[in-house]
Order: structure tokens, then C-alpha cells, then sequence
């Protein structure tokens, strides 16, 4: 096992040496943020880079080649070409939510972002109550979108965020479900804990049935939460544009752009974290020498590439299914998602406590 | 270290992050003037009426319906993570409380306030 405590308490421990320890704690502090900031900016990078190279492949394209080999600088270009964009003041905008809205819905992002536990001892924000914590700082992100569209004083805004809004809103119910009924599986919040109780077991073969159906229904409230793939409504090209953010120009659009990236690998993290055993390797009780192997694969591995799986699932089928109506969006959630997350509670909470799980 | 300390950072850093890039890009990026660049884009037409007026009712019903069901997972998490110490009763216990809210989205889904109109 690989173990990051080590390297981060060396640090701690060396700048306390040097320094009183106000200061080290003002130091450590700096040097995590900027950490999560670059980890935020690379991922995010990397994610655009994925979506159109795997948008292209199923397109049958080929996606970006000039700018570098095999197209990989296009997605830094295009962040350079974002910056130096004139943002335009506009008038009759409501200028002080104008101007705000990106930053709300950045920080929802980052707040979430640093919640995923990345390996052992490398997780940033690890309260007892992670998980509650984590659905709280999410949902906020639908302020942002929504005092976007609000304060933009364009139409097509305006029906883009509250579209937005009656969609984020009502997805959250599933996700707080399927959530739930992995913590009744678990029995604790924190989420470093959570994936130290999957040693044996990721949660998705310990609770089997029940754990499986949490896991489909997860992911299709993940991606309507993200306004991805079929629940693109929000910003629906054809019809409203661009949706909530039209009228961004410049950075003010690119936070945009970045923060929906990062939704998604959230959400496909938290997947990763809370039903595929986080970055617990796969072990097999009874194989001493097939767990031992896998052992030797680090924690951030195993972590990023069952995030970058379920990325890749989301993207498969936003690029494959055609978009929902408003009025199915509504349905398949109320009509369907709910009542079927609560029955599955149910279930779970039956085969906890009649001990029918691995 | 605490982890609000590290809450309150990760706040500030996000602030910082958005506010210092924002800055930068007003002070490279080029500029000119235009009357008719700071119109709202809706598709080169001038715009026509107001933007801030009502809209419909369904999605504050949708709002007041997620109120309910929210509030709902509130209090089911700390019944969630001790299901398994407190056992069968804790079944019974929430079977209940699960009754009531399914008897008020049944009562919802009758009055068709989950269709779209």
C-alpha cells in the first residue's frame, strides 16, 4: 500500500523546523490550494481534450491533429486563445449577479473537487459528515447557473436556468437516494472511511442487487445533474443558443465550460469512490497472490482510471442518445427514478440488517 | 491541522482563483467600442419586450415538491448510517416515515402536479 500521509506529515514536520508553527499551517495551507487548483486545471484539460477526441471517435472523425502531435496542445491553445478574448460589458445586465455567477459556481466545483479522496492520505477536505457535505456543496453550483440566467436580461438565458434549475433540483433526489442507500451499506459518512470498508469487497459486489440498481440510477441523475449528454436541455444549441451562458464572453464563459467539466468528474468520482471501492485495488478473497499483485498498483491509479471509466460511460451515452423533451425529463424522474430509489432503499436496508450482503 | 482551516482555504483559493484570471484577462485582452455589441445576443434581431417577467408556475412547483423530498434525505442520512447497529426496528421505524412522503407523492402524482403542461 501506498500510503501519502507519509510524504505530506514529512513536509509538515520539516517546515515546523524551520519556522513557528503559524506560519507552517499559512504555508501548508498555500501549498494545498495550489495543488488542488493545478490538479483542477490539468484534469479539466485533459477532460476536454477526451471529450472530443472520444466525440470524434464515435462520430467517426478523427477530432483535433494540427496543434501538437496528435492534436494534444489544441485544448492549451484554446485556453490561451480564452484569455486574451475582450469580455464584453453589456448593458441592462444585472451587473453585480452578472459578475458573481462564475464564481459561485467555481467554488461549488473546487469545494467538491477537493472532497475525493485521490489515494490514501491524499484527501483535502475529510469531515466525519463527507458525504452530506459533499451533496451540500454540489448543489449550490445550481446558484450559480441560476442567477446567470437570471441577471443576463436574455431570453434565451432565462429559459435556459430555469429549465436548469427544475432539472438539477429534481436529479439531486436520486443521487441523495442512491446515495443513502450506500451509506445504509456502509454505515458511516466520512469518506476516507468508506473506502477503507471496501477492502474486501468494492460496495457495488457487497451490496449486489440492490447495490447495482443504486449504481444505474446514479449515473443517470449524474448526468442530468452535469446538463450532459440526453439532459442537455439547459443549453440546448438549437434552441436556445447557448443557454444560461449566452451571454458570457471570454473567461467569464470559459469558468463555465471548466466548472461543467469538473461536474462530471466529480460526479464520476464520487461513482468511483462510493461504488467501485475508490482507490482500493480489486481483491478476491481466497487469491492471497492475485490481491498481493494487485497491491503493487498505486491508489491513484486505481482511482483515476475507474473515474476515467465511468467518464468514458457517460460520454458514450451522451454521444449516442438523442435529447429528452422537458416534459420526460420531468416524468423519468418523478414517475420513475424516485419511487424506484426509494423501494431500492428499502431493500438495501433489508439486506443490511438481515445480513444478506458479502 | 483542522479541516475547517483547510475549508476556509480552499474558499479563499477558489475566490482568488476565479477573481486573479478574470483580472489578468481584462488587462490582456483587447478592447473596442461598439454600440451595438453591449445589446443582449438574441440572434441579431433587436430585442423585443421585457426579459424579467413571469414565467410559468410548474417550475416552482417542481421547486416546492424538491423542498419536501430534500428535506426528506436530510433526515434519513443519520437513520442510514446506523441502520445496521439498531436492526429490525430500524425497518419499522422508517417504514413509517417513508409512508407519510410516499402518501404525499401518490397525492401529487393524483392531482397531476408531476405532469408538464
Amino acid at each position: 500500500m501506498y500510503d501519502f500521509s507519509i510524504i505530506t506529515t514529512a513536509i509538515d514536520q520539516f517546515l515546523r523546523s524551520l519556522m513557528p508553527s503559524g506560519l507552517a499551517i499559512f504555508i501548508e495551507c498555500v501549498l494545498v490550494a495550489l495543488c488542488v487548483l493545478v490538479a483542477y486545471i490539468m484534469l479539466a484539460i485533459v477532460m476536454i481534450f477526451m471529450e472530443r477526441k472520444v466525440c470524434a471517435a464515435f462520430q467517426c472523425r478523427l477530432g483535433p491533429m494540427r496543434v501538437g502531435f496528435w492534436g494534444t496542445l489544441q485544448v492549451f491553445s484554446d485556453v490561451f486563445k480564452m484569455i486574451i478574448k475582450e469580455i464584453i460589458d453589456l448593458k441592462r445586465t444585472d451587473n453585480m449577479l452578472y459578475n458573481l455567477a462564475p464564481y459561485l459556481v467555481v467554488l461549488s466545483s473546487v469545494l467538491t473537487f477537493s472532497c475525493l479522496p485521490f489515494a490514501q492520505g491524499l484527501e483535502v477536505l475529510d469531515f466525519n459528515v463527507g458525504l452530506f457535505f459533499l451533496m451540500a456543496t454540489s448543489s449550490f453550483g445550481v446558484l450559480g447557473i441560476m442567477l446567470a440566467g437570471w441577471s443576463s436580461n436574455n431570453k434565451f438565458s432565462m429559459i435556459g436556468a430555469m429549465r436548469s434549475g427544475a432539472q438539477m433540483v429534481s436529479y439531486e433526489l436520486s443521487i441523495g437516494l442512491s446515495m443513502l442507500t450506500l451509506v445504509a451499506l456502509s454505515g458511516t459518512l466520512q469518506l476516507s472511511e468508506i473506502v477503507a470498508r471496501q477492502s474486501h469487497a468494492w460496495f457495488i459486489f457487497q451490496g449486489h442487487i440492490p447495490a447495482f440498481i443504486a449504481f444505474v440510477i446514479y449515473l443517470i441523475a449524474g448526468n442530468a445533474e452535469t446538463n450532459r449528454g440526453p439532459f442537455d436541455l439547459p443549453e440546448a444549441e438549437s434552441e436556445l443558443t447557448a443557454g444560461y451562458h449566452t451571454e458570457y464572453s471570454g473567461m467569464g464563459f470559459g469558468f463555465f465550460y471548466v466548472a461543467e467539466f469538473m461536474n462530471l468528474f466529480i460526479v464520476s468520482g464520487i461513482a468511483s469512490t462510493i461504488f467501485l471501492g475508490g482507490w482500493m485495488p480489486l481483491h478476491i478473497p481466497g487469491l492471497e497472490g492475485f490481491n498481493a499483485v494487485m497491491d503493487y498498483i498505486p491508489g491513484v491509479v486505481w482511482f483515476l482510471a475507474k473515474t476515467f471509466f465511468v467518464i468514458w460511460l457517460l460520454m458514450w451515452v451522451r454521444w449516442t442518445f438523442p435529447r429528452l423533451r422537458v416534459d420526460q425529463v420531468i416524468t423519468l424522474e418523478w414517475k420513475y427514478l424516485v419511487p424506484i430509489g426509494l423501494v431500492n432503499l428499502l431493500i438495501m436496508t433489508l439486506c443490511v440488517v438481515m445480513g444478506w450482503t458479502l | 491541522m483542522s479541516y475547517y482551516v483547510l475549508l476556509f482555504t480552499m474558499i479563499v483559493a477558489s475566490f482568488l482563483f476565479v477573481g486573479l484570471t478574470m483580472i489578468i484577462a481584462r488587462l490582456i485582452s483587447p478592447r473596442s467600442f461598439n454600440k451595438n455589441k453591449s445589446e443582449a445576443y438574441e440572434c441579431g434581431i433587436p430585442t423585443q419586450g421585457k426579459t424579467w417577467m413571469q414565467f410559468r408556475v410548474g417550475y416552482y412547483l417542481f421547486a416546492i415538491l424538491f423542498l419536501m423530498f430534500d428535506i426528506e434525505t436530510v433526515f434519513l442520512f443519520p437513520w442510514a448510517t446506523i441502520v445496521r447497529e439498531v436492526g429490525v426496528n430500524a425497518i419499522f421505524g422508517i417504514s413509517f416515515f417513508l409512508f407519510i412522503l410516499i402518501l404525499g407523492l401518490a397525492y401529487a402524482w393524483r392531482k397531476k402536479a408531476l405532469e408538464w403542461k
